[in-house]
């Protein structure tokens, strides 16, 4: 049984470009949310 | 042995060394961000009702289906999700989640209602199942040593998705004339469309980008024996078909029903609630807006929910995470019934932890039952505990409705007083389950020999 423990330094760029790929869209839904809620202390 | 072959299998996705385990959380989040697009439904159902003439409980059956066949199909398919692998349960899930769209698209365009009912509810319906469970044991995989944060943000996505659809797919039907009291039915066909190829595009990442770790792969520093210290945790393995057999799986379908029974007990009429607390204290035009804007941040408390608490409980524990959620919930529901309509800041804390208690309770059960049956099958144990989600699902719009309605002539917040009532007796009767649960009993164990063949065979 191999016993691999080291992680995380190879495809950085990767990383980057995959938490953007769904990082940007949920942002986008985040701030069309938050928008609306000054209006329940309006 | 794995079912299926080529690209698609386990065996060809297994991570090199090296690999980043902080790629498999997107990669799990663009199947969950996609599907969760099932609680923006409401988004299409003004548009359909008038471009297709129908009514609102016809406009509504797509969700409904798509929903039931969620719980179906990730009880079913369960057990396959585990053998072939994420990749292939996620390629599956999208080919479903996408053709749903298209069918949809093609039975507006026909004017045939019936294929947006099979399309979007059947064969998307299917996708939901499978994609929801499909990410979760190998995230548990990935994340030993923080299997409720891993699953948290997943299971956030699904929260998530409603958040990105909602405003986008309002927005393409306006752009498409497909809003207002005479929607274009060739506009809400093109968005279905449209919807189907850029969800096609989105989920690709992640099936192309999920990978499982190596056997006998750990995180650098982790200690296994560090986790098996606590009580609740499990070193050894219970099959899904044994799994079902154990009190502790039925103690938590319990646990998961009544938890989101007791959330949909405000979910499922917070608009109308609002508007009934504050009716005296607003002008009836800041009250909408203000209702509207009380809907928003549970979502948000929802969401949010199923990531801060489910991370909590890998520090301090499934079993007293979820007495938190079963027993501090039971007290806001007291709250909300008897302080709320006097303090609005009280109605906010309370209607917003209950939420988030709601979304938590999700996001956290997949590694409770990590902790009770180790990783060997728990993605098709997960698929089989959804059952409690579906019924629940039934369950609680019923108790509210009908309340709901033999109290129509009543005026205010006293209105929901008995709902609430129910909702604290099935929070007291989850949080008495939760205390119930215990280790699962050795004979349920599998033999150390069989979880290894399989894992070897795997990878």
């Amino acid at each position: 049984m191999s016993d691999q423990t080291q992680q995380g330094k190879a495809p950085l760029a990767l990383v980057v470009v995959a938490w953007l790929w769904v990082g940007l869209p949920f942002l986008y839904g985040l701030w069309q949310l938050v928008i609306k809620i000054p209006a329940l202390f309006g | 042995m794995s079912g299926a072959s080529g690209f698609l299998s386990r065996e060809r996705i297994v991570a090199p060394p090296g690999w980043s385990r902080w790629l498999v959380p997107p990669a799990a989040l663009s199947i969950h961000l996609a599907i969760g697009q099932v609680y923006a439904w409401s988004a299409f159902k003004g548009a359909l009702e008038k471009g297709m003439d129908i009514g609102g409980v016809a406009s509504a059956l797509p969700f409904t289906l798509g929903i039931v066949m969620l719980g179906i199909s990730a009880a079913v398919f369960g057990t396959k999700v585990d053998s072939n692998g994420p990749r292939w349960a996620m390629a599956v899930s999208s080919a479903c989640f996408v053709t749903g769209f298209l069918v949809s698209a093609l039975g507006i365009w026909l004017g045939q209602y019936w294929l947006v009912v099979v399309g979007y509810g059947g064969i998307g319906g299917i996708g939901l199942g499978i994609g929801y469970i499909s990410p979760v044991s190998t995230l548990i995989k990935w994340f030993p040593d923080r299997p409720g944060l891993s699953t948290g943000i997943a299971i956030m996505g699904f929260g998530g998705g409603a958040l990105i659809a909602n405003p986008w797919t309002s927005s393409m039907l306006t752009a498409f004339g497909a809003s207002g009291d005479d929607p274009d039915p060739n506009g809400i066909a093109l968005a279905f469309l449209i919807h189907g190829v850029v969800y096609a595009v989105f989920m690709t990442m992640g099936w192309m980008l999920i990978r499982v770790p190596a056997d006998g792969w750990k995180p650098a520093g982790w200690d296994p024996a560090v986790q098996k210290t606590r009580a609740m945790v499990s070193s050894a393995s219970v099959s899904a078909a044994n799994a079902i057999k154990t009190p502790q799986f039925w103690l938590l379908w319990v646990v998961l029903c009544f938890n989101v029974t007791a959330g949909i007990g405000i979910l499922e009429k917070a608009n109308p609630i609002y508007q009934d607390f504050f009716r005296d204290s607003s002008p009836a035009e800041t009250l909408t807006a203000a209702a509207v804007a009380f809907v928003s941040i549970l979502s948000l408390a929802n969401m949010l929910g199923r990531f801060v608490w489910s991370s909590l409980s890998d520090v301090i524990g499934r079993k007293n995470i979820y007495r938190i959620y079963l027993g501090v919930g039971a007290l806001l529901y007291l709250g909300l019934t008897f302080i709320g309509e006097t303090n609005k800041a009280v109605f906010l804390l309370c209607s917003t932890l209950i939420l988030s208690f709601y979304g938590a309770g999700f996001a956290t059960i997949p590694a409770y039952l990590r902790d009770l049956f180790g990783t060997y099958q728990v993605g098709a144990i997960h698929g089989r505990l959804l059952t409690a989600w579906s019924t629940a699902g039934v369950l609680g719009p019923i108790i509210v409705n009908a309340i709901a309605d033999a109290r129509a002539d009543v005026a205010g917040p006293s209105k929901y007083t008995p709902a609430f009532l129910v909702m604290i007796v099935l929070l007291v009767i989850g949080f008495v389950a939760n205390e119930l649960v215990r280790p699962v009993a050795d004979k349920w164990h599998e033999p150390a020999t069989n979880t290894t063949r399989t894992t070897e065979a795997r990878a």
